[in-house]
């Protein structure tokens, strides 16, 4: 699994739920170390280049957004209280939560009944169920916001065909159905492989068990089958809504500024107005959300895979 | 039975709109006329021509390439420096480093673009190849991380131990016995950092400036400033690119699993 999806793709997604896969989790065996021990300053020398450069070009960034949120143009909260009392900018941040939200129950809808059948297909159809799934992973969010571009068109393929069915022209870029519709396609794969790597873990027996007992196919679902799955679709979930909150390209792209969300606000106050402070606060607002939600999901999560027929991740 | 079958048109409609939709812009960049109407009306090669006859585009595509190469081989030498490490570490801040490595994975894009921007201009690297690579390097380092120790896993620690009883240095182990087995990750870390940075676009447009422009930059700014179909063309050929070298790095990873 790991090494499929996990891309770059242009927001640096690829996710936690996919990188902390569980292969990586185990602790790798190194019965070596006893050996080692003595010379333990030895491992530490091979990760200092990645150290190196992951401090000086991530965290020393994201410190300097911090420290500009605070001090630019002076010192103080002002760029927070700006944040927080602007009536555009509560706007923004509702809408970015919004369409996160409806890009995230979209992917959980299309992605549940999909994993589920990746469940239930032999190994090679199972693997092009993963490999179709992935594909567009391999394609640039650029190229593929710019095929929806023209799809999406007023003068597009799809308002041709729906004023040739007396449908009449619709309004499809630049809007929020738009947008979402964009994401949705991009962060797919980020619910369908939680979901089944949750769903494969369920012991089926455990169907057999409740229709057993008298429970009719729907009733093993909602009672058995679907609260086992609940860790799959916690976790699927969550990283479509980071990631959906950060996003930049599709909603420039295929939205209008009326449909603005905060990374385009962020580039807007940075590079148009040249108010750092300001864009930084919302930087360090959106990154601070972003910790938030992944701190109590770590909870959630922990409790919730105690479940039965779960194995703990 | 039925409800499989169901299941089944569910999921290839949805592999239909996955995939379906980007195509289009294949037939688009063949198309006759100087639009991006969909079906073309007529063919031609004209706007491949544009592309590969522009000096500009052509000098977004050499950096783009420079740059991928580049950073693929910075972030593959340090991510498989630093999968060794981890792979021998064992304390409590283990974890926690492994995370710090993965970050930029979760970290929202535009939150690292205006730092890096930040400090590009106090340290003049905005435009410059260096700033481009160290930049691409944070977000493919995690991913060479990723499939480097996912190679680590599979390889027996006894080997090693096997190696230097019978002599072999540190490094000549390394070289002639955990390498080899690890290739395969590391060959997939490799690729998948070149696509990422060749694909690289929130990034790259605050770090870019008008001397030196990626090719995403310069999709980016043709499609939002001017509507030259020479862009279907370059977009193409850029996913053309991408998928051949993912199939390369599935085709890596399909070895490693035959190997272990």
């Amino acid at each position: 699994m790991v090494g499929l999806g996990d891309r770059g793709l242009t927001m640096s997604s690829a996710t936690r739920a996919i990188a902390t896969d569980p292969a990586l989790a185990t602790p790798p065996a190194s019965a070596g170390r006893a050996r080692r021990s003595r010379v333990k300053w030895g491992p530490l020398l091979l990760l200092l280049p990645a150290i190196a450069v992951v401090t000086m070009f991530f965290l020393v960034p994201l410190v300097d957004v911090f420290i500009r949120s605070v001090t630019d143009p002076e010192p103080g909260l002002q760029n927070y209280e700006w944040l927080l009392t602007n009536p555009v900018n509560l706007e923004v941040l509702a809408r970015t939560f919004l369409t996160s939200l409806i890009v995230t129950v979209v992917c959980l809808l299309v992605a549940y009944p999909y994993a589920y059948l990746m469940t239930i297909v032999g190994e090679r159809a199972r693997g092009w169920l993963t490999l179709f799934v992935m594909l567009p992973l391999w394609t640039s969010i650029l190229v593929r916001t710019l095929a929806w571009m023209v799809l999406l068109a007023d003068t597009g393929p799809i308002n041709d065909f729906l004023e040739a069915i007396g449908v009449g022209r619709q309004p499809l870029i630049r809007t929020t159905f738009g947008v979402a519709l964009g994401m949705a396609q991009v962060l797919l794969p980020f619910m369908v492989l939680p979901i089944y790597s949750a769903l494969a873990k369920i012991d089926r027996r455990l169907l057999a068990a409740s229709s057993s007992l008298g429970a009719n196919g729907l009733t093993s679902f909602f009672k058995v089958y679907l609260p086992l799955s609940r860790p799959g679709i916690f976790a699927g979930s969550i990283t479509v809504f980071i990631l959906g909150l950060g996003f930049y390209i599709i909603p420039s792209l295929l939205g209008s500024p009326k449909e603005a969300m905060v990374s385009s606000l962020i580039y807007q106050q940075v590079s148009v107005f040249l108010l750092w402070g300001q864009g930084a606060a919302l930087g360090i607002a959106l990154l601070v959300v972003t910790i938030i939600i992944l701190v109590v999901f770590n909870r959630f999560v922990r409790g919730a895979s105690l479940a039965p027929g779960v194995e703990p991740e | 039975m039925t409800m499989k079958r169901v299941l089944i048109a569910f999921s290839v409609l949805v592999i239909f709109l996955l995939i379906v939709p980007t195509l289009v812009i294949v037939p688009i960049s063949f198309n006759a006329s100087p639009s991006f109407d969909f079906p073309p009306k007529g063919w031609s090669l004209q706007w491949y021509e544009n592309f590969l006859t522009d000096r500009e585009w052509l000098k977004a595509l050499g950096n783009s390439v420079l740059v991928a190469i580049l950073t693929a081989i910075v972030a593959t030498v340090a991510g498989v420096l630093a999968s060794l490490g981890l792979s021998r570490l064992k304390f409590r801040g283990k974890s926690l480093l492994e995370n710090y490595f993965l970050a930029p994975m979760i970290v929202p894009g535009i939150v690292i673009a205006i730092g890096l921007y930040s400090l590009f201009i106090r340290l003049d690297l905005l435009g410059t190849i260096p700033g481009f690579v160290f930049a691409h390097t944070i977000v493919a380092l995690p991913l060479v991380i990723i499939n480097v120790m996912a190679s680590l896993q599979g390889v027996d620690p006894r080997l090693a131990q096997a190696a230097a009883s019978l002599g072999a240095s540190k490094a000549r182990t390394f070289f002639t016995v955990t390498l080899p087995l690890i290739v395969p990750g590391v060959t997939a870390g490799a690729l998948f950092a070149f696509v990422t940075s060749f694909d690289e676009i929130i990034l790259s447009l605050f770090i870019q400036d008008p001397s030196l422009q990626t090719l995403p930059v310069k999709i980016y700014r043709s499609v939002t400033q001017s509507t030259d179909p020479t862009v279907a063309a370059v977009a193409v050929v850029t996913m053309a690119v991408s998928v051949v070298v993912m199939l390369a790095a599935q085709l890596a990873t399909r070895k490693r699993k035959a190997l272990t």
